[in-house]
């Protein structure tokens, strides 16, 4: 097992078939249209791309865990109304007004965290409640009307979070940033740490894990903070970015989200995980998303292309967790 | 006589009207190896549940090396040198041997606040441990759990106790499903574990397995130890047999007193 080749061991790796399929997406659309791989093109995908994939990075480490959160998109819509709705009405500065919906959202993770670890309800049902709550609240807020978000200009907050300037042809916004410092720091936990080997053996085989001293509950409600607090981060990221905050942004992400994750080859029922996984089902996805738009086919079959390509690689993961489990 | 490592005494415990235990005694010395038997509701899970910490006693006192102990939990247990390896539940499949071995007590590089585990420390210990404990075949450290068989997950689980300073390594069912071999292989952990220092709890259903590596056999029934004091060596397969299924004290003592060495 140890004297593989560095080939076989690549191709060995649960990420080697996202990466494939990702290739042959990216090969694919640049053979139909050669405007895929333009500058214009890849700065626009990448700008929406790297927003959903806050959200997926943290939902990674929580699926791990052996728990998922339907919230996170109705926390992408709240959190910038709440922001702007503090900001417009001049309670707070647009500063504060940032950081009390980062507050806010992490007392809603922790009471999802709450509910899931001390009422032993399934997360399933929590967060299912917890999106009904928040998109509701977002609802009634606002009356179901966007915010003003005009004066978000020159702002140090939207500066950093969304900053925009070109490389070369490239235009680039901060949270491209943002995003790789969240991918690196957050593949590091969950590998290198030792709260990644907590987090992985919570989800693997929770009862061996409380044996040995660790503190599951803690380690699943620290996740469910993290995960609502990267999706109210990436809600306001977008806000900024288009300046807007429609209380309905953000439904369905949930979804598109866990299906990133689980294309990257993090197991749903938990205890197996990866961060580079996740980026490539992000990328996978998005790229999908933008490529059959520019090829011709008609935006509403794009379901059509990402329900399959979910099906085609789950069936990939679980033939290749049958033979991982046999031991060749 | 040395006060034993373990000595339980007079346990009660009650599940609502069920007397699961009545008045058990029970003691395992230092450097052996005693084999519980008893037939299925005789009370044995329940004995080593309450010694374990995993269920709280309803009276009794639990002695180690003569001082009284409170178990309320099994990392209570862990912590006063008492684990439990039950065949299924003790490791992370998806988690490679080293790092089940150290789950909990990942040693960590400096500087601390990285939070970031000594990975290379934890494969090099896990790997001297798969030899110390009588693994054979080259398995590497890293190597999944998921991917071993049973008899090499019991001995990853009887190295972690060992690593860690167990006193008492109880094992429930630490045979089952496994074949001829593998349970050979089992057997030999646990007199290694035995050699170096350690205690052993061997629950099996298989009376011939627990005849080949036990110093001491006990058997209970109707929740009650009925005889803590067989040997082995001076005592046949069907006799053990006779005093699960149910003999009157004389009988039992009689049985003891007369056995002869079994082939």
């Amino acid at each position: 097992m140890e004297n593989h080749s560095p080939i076989q061991r690549l191709i060995a790796r649960s990420e080697f078939g996202p990466l494939v399929l990702l290739v042959v997406e990216i090969a694919v659309f640049w053979g139909f249209n050669h405007d895929f791989l333009s500058p214009q093109n890849i700065s626009n995908t990448l700008a929406f791309t790297v927003e959903l994939g806050l959200i997926a990075l943290a939902m990674t480490l929580l699926m791990t865990s052996g728990e998922f959160d339907l919230s996170v998109g109705s926390l992408f819509g709240f959190s910038p109304v709440l922001m702007w709705t503090l900001f417009n009405s001049g309670v707070t500065s647009l500063e504060m007004g940032f950081v009390i919906a980062l507050v806010v959202a992490a007392l809603i993770g922790l009471v999802n965290g709450w509910f899931v670890t001390q009422l032993k309800i399934p997360s399933f049902l929590v967060t299912l409640g917890m999106l009904l709550v928040v998109r509701g609240s977002a609802l009634f807020i606002t009356d179901g009307f966007p915010q003003r978000t005009w004066s978000a200009e020159g702002s140090w907050l939207a500066e950093a979070l969304v900053g925009d300037f070109f490389i070369g042809p490239f235009r680039i916004y901060m949270s491209l940033f943002w995003f790789i410092a969240a991918a690196i720091a957050l593949g590091y936990v969950l590998t290198q740490s030792r709260t990644g080997n907590w987090i992985q053996a919570a989800g693997g085989n929770p009862s061996a894990a409380r044996a040995r001293g660790v503190n599951v509950n803690r380690v699943k409600i620290g996740l469910f903070v993290l995960s609502s607090i990267m999706a109210s981060l990436a809600g306001v990221i977008s806000s900024l970015r288009t300046s807007a905050a429609n209380p309905n942004s953000g439904t369905g992400y949930e979804l598109e989200v866990i299906a990133m994750v689980v294309i990257g080859g993090t197991a749903l029922t938990g205890g197996r995980g990866t961060i580079i996984g996740t980026v490539l089902g992000i990328l996978i996805l998005r790229v999908m998303r933008n490529g059959i738009v520019l090829i011709g086919v008609p935006g509403l079959a794009y379901n059509i292309f990402i329900g399959a390509i979910i099906l085609g690689m789950m069936a990939l993961h679980s033939w290749l967790e049958r033979r991982h489990q046999a031991g060749t | 006589m040395a006060e034993p490592l373990i000595r339980m005494q007079n346990i009660r415990k009650s599940y609502g009207r069920v007397q699961a235990l009545v008045d058990a005694n029970f003691h395992v010395n230092e450097r052996e190896i005693v084999g519980l038997l008893g037939d299925n509701g005789a009370g044995k899970s329940t004995l080593i549940k309450v010694l374990s910490g995993a269920v709280p006693l309803t009276s009794g006192d639990i002695f180690i090396r003569g001082k009284k102990v409170t178990l309320h939990s099994t990392s209570d247990a862990i912590a006063q040198g008492i684990e439990t390896i039950y065949q299924d539940s003790a490791l992370v499949t998806q988690l490679s041997i080293a790092r089940n071995l150290f789950l909990g007590r990942e040693p960590i590089k400096p500087p601390r606040f990285l939070n970031r585990m000594d990975q290379d420390a934890m494969n090099n210990v896990a790997r001297d441990l798969l030899k110390q404990v009588g693994i054979s075949k080259n398995i590497p450290p890293t190597t999944p759990i998921g991917s071993l068989s049973g008899g090499e997950r019991q001995a990853v689980a009887i190295a972690r106790a060992m690593h860690f300073d167990s006193d008492l390594i109880i094992l429930d069912e630490p045979t089952n499903n496994l074949g001829v071999a593998e349970t050979q292989g089992v057997l030999s952990f646990v007199r290694n574990a035995r050699d170096s220092g350690h205690s052993c709890i061997f629950i099996a259903h298989n009376i011939h397995h627990v005849f080949q590596v036990v110093d001491r056999i006990v058997v209970m029934r109707r929740g009650k130890v009925v005889a803590d004091d067989i040997d082995p060596k001076t005592t046949t397969v069907a006799e053990v047999e006779r005093i699960i299924t149910g003999m009157s004290d004389k009988e039992i003592r009689d049985a003891i007193a007369d056995g002869k060495p079994s082939h």
